[in-house]
């Protein structure tokens, strides 16, 4: 069988990229003390010497529009590209072709619709930064086949925390009887506080530290309760107005267990949202 | 209301360079441009007939009123997405990095602890 050997889950931020490649008298203050902590990140996955990446992210109105938006998606295509125009013009995020992994998306892909998880597919699915943020932080080589899976945290009406949560169990089960040899980690960004185009925008912390600071211990603790019986799309609402994205972080934590604690953790606070870095390990930490 | 119709248009002109520019210079001319080469089309045969914008969708979408169309449940993303192509070059020279996205944020302060209109359709 497979061997899930590490779970992401973390917030994704495009400026990174910029900030860390600009000329030094170009970059922002804290732009040092961002790429340590995320190469630091990046050694959680390194270590795990994943073969292949299940990556879960959000497509944030580039391909997917509301004439026809998919709840939840995954891609089946043999390559990807990545990064649109409007990522560039706004981001500078480079664009890359990523390699899928086909056997795994297909056999992910009808596991999940026999579980009565009847995901949309796409056999022509161009990446956006919810998933090329991550490839640069954590996997920036870009050199492992990937499956990629999209949820609607942005075009309400949304599915509930709830469901995120068992898609991502649902997942769990479906990598761990995968018959294969290959070695797989799964990989998720979203958003702690956030508020985009709404008063809270670009402030000095993320729009709601206090929201931010319970989620991670959340997620820390891998408390499925406290979050099912404190978050909802309205109190997501409350806390910034693309809060939402905190689901994909709860479906991140779905893969990884219930009940089962982080094995890293690492945050920091910056202008405009709060990131956070969180790794476990399903199968035993790496030697 | 037409909201779906205002999104189209900011869904549409963000993703395509020569639309930014052509409503970075021409805000009302490409407001009717628009409507004529993209708002009306589902793909470049078949037509769409039940969609258009009221008058004051129009009205604020030719004057960059992204206060408005916060106000009146323009999805978020696409109008700060938008807006920031248009201004944000010109801003970061005159007053900094992130001027633009700052003001944007204060010309909506009144919104501060109150329940923001829906990007709901």
């Amino acid at each position: 069988m497979a061997q899930l050997t590490a779970v992401l889950a973390s917030t994704h931020h495009p400026f990174y990229y910029k900030a860390t490649t600009s000329p030094p008298e170009e970059r922002p203050p804290f732009a040092a003390e961002w790429q340590r902590k995320v190469e630091a990140y990046r050694e959680t996955l390194t270590a795990a010497a994943p073969d292949v990446l299940v990556m879960v992210g959000a497509d944030h109105f580039h391909q997917f529009f509301l004439d026809n938006y998919p709840q939840f998606l995954i891609g089946r295509a043999e390559r990807y590209d990545a990064t649109f125009y409007n990522e560039q013009r706004e981001f500078g995020l480079p664009t890359y072709v990523l390699d899928g992994e086909v056997e795994l998306s297909r056999y992910l892909h009808e596991g999940l619709l026999e579980r009565d998880f009847d995901f949309a597919f796409s056999h022509e699915l161009k990446l956006d930064h919810s998933i090329i943020c991550p490839i640069i932080t954590v996997r920036p080589e870009a050199d492992l086949p990937v499956v990629p899976v999209y949820t609607n945290i942005f075009a309400p009406p949304m599915p509930s925390p709830k469901r995120f949560w068992q898609v991502g169990r649902a997942i769990r089960e479906i990598i761990d009887a995968w018959p294969s040899d290959l070695r797989v980690a799964a990989i998720g960004t979203g958003h702690l506080s956030l508020e985009l185009g709404g008063p809270r925008q670009f402030g000095e912390h993320g729009p709601d530290p206090e929201f931010d600071r319970q989620a991670i211990e959340w997620l820390r603790d891998g408390n499925i309760d406290a979050i099912l019986a404190n978050v909802t799309h309205e109190s997501m609402a409350g806390a910034g107005n693309a809060t939402h994205g905190f689901m994909d972080l709860v479906l991140m934590m779905g893969i990884a267990g219930d009940g089962v604690r982080a094995d890293y953790v690492d945050e920091l606070d910056l202008f405009h949202t709060r990131e956070m870095y969180m790794t476990w390990y399903p199968n035993g930490a790496p030697a | 209301m037409s909201t779906y119709y205002v999104d189209k248009f900011l869904y549409t002109i963000d993703r395509d360079p020569k639309w930014v520019q052509r409503y970075k210079d021409d805000p009302a001319g490409t407001v009717a441009a628009w409507e004529e080469e993209v708002g009306r089309w589902l793909n470049a045969v078949e037509e769409t007939t039940v969609q258009s914008f009221t008058d004051s969708e129009r009205a604020a979408l030719a004057a960059h009123d992204y206060v408005w169309l916060f106000e009146h449940g323009a999805h978020f993303f696409l109008n700060l997405t938008l807006f920031i192509a248009l201004y944000d070059e010109d801003y970061t020279r005159e007053q900094g990095p992130l001027s633009f996205q700052r003001e944007f944020g204060r010309k909506l302060s009144h919104w501060l602890g109150r329940e923001y209109p829906s990007v709901g359709l």
